[in-house]
């Protein structure tokens, strides 16, 4: 019990996720700023920032639904943590796994993104339900390519357990390298996932403001934030432990060692996106989303299919 | 959520850099219509200028704008010499034009960057910021000044240029360019920029004329105008050079016509550099300026800018009637516009490169509170603030009237 508890809260769980995610938010930002010749903030610049968002006042919209505009932040967190359980990280084994935890960590993963909605939704803002509207006009447009990489995945291992998929990747060392088309569609629907880089539509600043997140200030901004660091570190392991399933196998030190460099590598390829594209329109992201990814991402599963039938039999 | 939404962007919003008002009805993201309501910068520059000598007007219509603050003080002055029949020496002349250019290529650098940032591109804005800031220097360096030069004098220019200034801003002129060719490149070649771009705010050449656009707006529907060979002054008649234009109607038109008019400017610089003649740079202007009247046309960055000008014979003018680009070309925005996404806002109506403090010239103020729904002159304003001051205990009715 105690174990437990040890791991949920501390480590792996909430305590790394928090600093992990701060320090992925400084890597990107800082290679953002000199992609961009800038300086680029200092290394304590996440902390200071959520310090100083959750020493401000909470202001509550008037016409908003005060429960509903609170809680948001707190299920958006508690789901993005709750999904850090399933996936392994640096072993074939997940903290907590049963058969089928993959099509749960992926709605773990959409609940956030829900909660960016119905908090825009809520605040009863204009720009804040464009913004909501536009969240969730995205979520149609990304979920279903990385849902279709990831089944594409697990499809090859025949399991429905991301601590299986890890297992069956690390018996069949090489398989993984099928799979990396679907790692380029998974690092894109990501983007999409995070609202970062060409996809930050729904918090298009020179639009619609900050979109869902208006109304939003001190105590509860800052957890959404939060909540958004913690979601790149859960969505760049699951990407990881699916797609680049290699060095698990090693002692823990050394598989620990592998696995930041996993996660930093799909941060650092993040930033890189966002630092040379410019914003998509919501029409074209649509466009793009269902006209070259989702394709792609069934010929992904084509892939697998005929790797499952011609090499593994 | 209702069919049609209005929506108001401004006065304070974060694509705009000054306060104005669009007020926009939306269907999901399509914009059905949009109007303008501009007013929210007004400064009374131009009563101000009435009641100030000529010399104190150069700097306070210096100040109209903080990007072509330039263009507006030459205007003015040129209109003044015109009245005055002042013979403005040639090297006056040409240092006018270079900083003139030297405005121009700071304020199109400037543009792409906004036009970067409203795109959700902030790596262009940088970009082009940190070169922006190589002609900033320059301006300092030559001029005193990072904006408000202040270089203009009625008769001249106030500063001679140095030859090691002038080696300065030929070596610099080689880098812009070689800068200015990888941002062709990027603007030609990079699919999200063109993707954003193309096809955004199509103004045809018809409608650029008959709604009065001007400046590269203008020259990208293929509308060939250009104050400076139409109508040369300073020393734009003994330089050669092109009037860019381009068809593609769109903003990413507007572009091109921007990079590619920076490569022109480098081009004219350099040729200004190498023929300025030498001499003096300014003629003694007389304090009275005789009465007359005169129109000045000079091409802003942003486009075609005039001034009107009439003097009485004493030292303060009688009317300065300042007409800003951006006037002529906001009415084109209301059009482009229309049945155009949201998230094509920003960038077409950045894409006139706006600056409303610069066109706000005429307020009118109603009294709401009263029956009738007549206008407010000078002296009911004044009996009015008068008034309203005494109610919190504060009397300036003694003062001087004005």
């Amino acid at each position: 019990m105690g174990q437990a508890i040890y791991n949920i809260l501390v480590f792996p769980g909430l305590f790394f996720l928090i600093l992990f995610g701060w320090a992925a938010e400084f890597i990107d930002r800082k290679i953002y700023a000199r992609g961009q010749k800038r300086v680029g903030p200092p290394w304590y610049q996440p902390v200071a920032d959520f310090i100083k968002l959750a020493a401000k006042e909470d202001i509550v919209p008037e016409e908003a639904s005060a429960t509903s505009f609170k809680l948001m932040p707190l299920i958006a967190m508690a789901s993005a943590v709750t999904a850090f359980f399933y996936i392994p990280l640096w072993t074939t084994e997940a903290l907590f796994s049963f058969y089928g935890d993959i099509i749960v960590v992926m709605y773990l993963l959409t609940i956030p993104t829900l909660t960016f909605f119905l908090g825009g939704w809520y605040s009863r803002s204009l720009y804040s339900t464009i913004g909501a509207m536009r969240t969730l006009t995205q979520l149609f447009a990304y979920e279903v390519p990385l849902f279709v990489v990831i089944l594409a995945s697990a499809l090859l291992a025949n399991t429905w357990s991301l601590s299986e998929i890890t297992k069956f990747y690390a018996l069949h060392p090489h398989l993984w390298i099928f799979n990396l088309l679907g790692f380029g569609i998974g690092i894109i629907a990501l983007l999409g996932k995070l609202e970062k880089g060409p996809f930050d539509i729904p918090e298009a600043e020179t639009e619609i403001v900050a979109g869902s997140f208006t109304e939003y200030g001190g105590r509860l901004l800052a957890f959404f934030r939060l909540t958004l660091d913690i979601e790149v570190i859960v969505g760049a392991s699951l990407l990881a432990a699916v797609f680049l399933p290699f060095g698990l196998n090693l002692t823990p030190a050394i598989g620990f060692v592998i696995y930041i460099i996993k996660v930093l590598f799909i941060v650092i390829l993040l930033a890189v996106l966002r630092t040379i594209l410019a914003r998509f329109r919501i029409d074209q992201m649509l466009d793009f989303c269902w006209r070259y990814l989702a394709p792609l991402a069934f010929i992904q599963i084509l892939i697998n299919l005929l790797v499952k039938g011609l090499l593994l039999r | 959520m209702p069919k049609k939404v209005r929506i108001p962007v401004g006065p304070q919003h974060p694509a705009l850099k000054e306060p104005v008002s669009f007020s926009l009805e939306l269907s999901g993201e399509r914009i059905l219509e949009a109007t303008i309501r501009l007013g929210y910068n007004h400064r009374g520059i131009e009563k101000a200028c009435e009641e100030r000598s000529y010399i104190q007007d150069l700097y306070l219509l210096e100040r109209i704008c903080g990007i072509c603050s330039h263009s507006h003080s030459t205007c003015f002055v040129q209109a003044v010499e015109e009245i005055a029949k002042l013979e403005v020496p040639k090297r006056g002349l040409y240092i006018r034009t270079l900083i003139a250019e030297l405005e121009r290529v700071h304020s199109h650098l400037l543009w792409l960057g906004v036009a970067g940032h409203e795109i959700g591109f902030d790596t262009l804005l940088m970009f082009t910021w940190n070169d922006r800031e190589i002609v900033m220097d320059l301006l300092a360096e030559t001029t005193g000044n990072r904006v408000n030069y202040g270089i203009n004098s009625i008769g001249g220019v106030r500063r001679d240029i140095t030859d090691e200034q002038i080696k300065k801003i030929m070596k610099a002129m080689d880098t812009l360019e070689e800068r200015t060719k990888y941002y062709i490149k990027i603007a030609t070649e990079e699919t999200t920029i063109i993707q954003r771009l193309s096809g955004v705010g199509v103004l045809s050449h018809d409608d650029a004329v008959k709604l009065g656009a001007v400046g590269p707006t203008a020259r990208a529907s293929s509308v060939d105008r250009d104050v400076r060979r139409d109508d040369p002054y300073a020393a734009y008649g003994e330089i050669k050079f092109k009037v860019i234009t381009d068809n593609h109607n769109d903003v990413y038109g507007r572009t091109i016509v921007r990079v590619l008019e920076l490569m022109e400017s480098y081009n004219i610089i350099r040729q200004l550099l190498q023929n300025i003649p030498a001499g003096p740079i300014a003629v003694k202007a007389p304090r009275k300026i005789p009465a007359g009247e005169a129109l000045s046309r000079y091409e802003a960055p942003r486009g075609e800018d005039v001034h009107y000008v009439k003097s009485n014979g004493t030292e303060n003018p009688e009317r300065v009637k300042v007409r800003a680009p951006t006037l002529a070309n906001i009415q084109a925005v209301a059009h482009m516009l229309k049945d155009r996404y949201l998230a094509d806002m920003p960038i077409i109506i950045a894409a006139i490169d706006p600056c409303f403090s610069c066109t706000d010239r005429a307020i009118t103020v109603k009294d709401l509170g009263q029956k009738s729904e007549g206008l407010m002159q000078w002296g009911d304003l004044r009996k009015y603030s008068i008034e309203w001051y005494k109610g919190k205990g504060i009397d300036f009715s003694n003062l001087k009237k004005i």
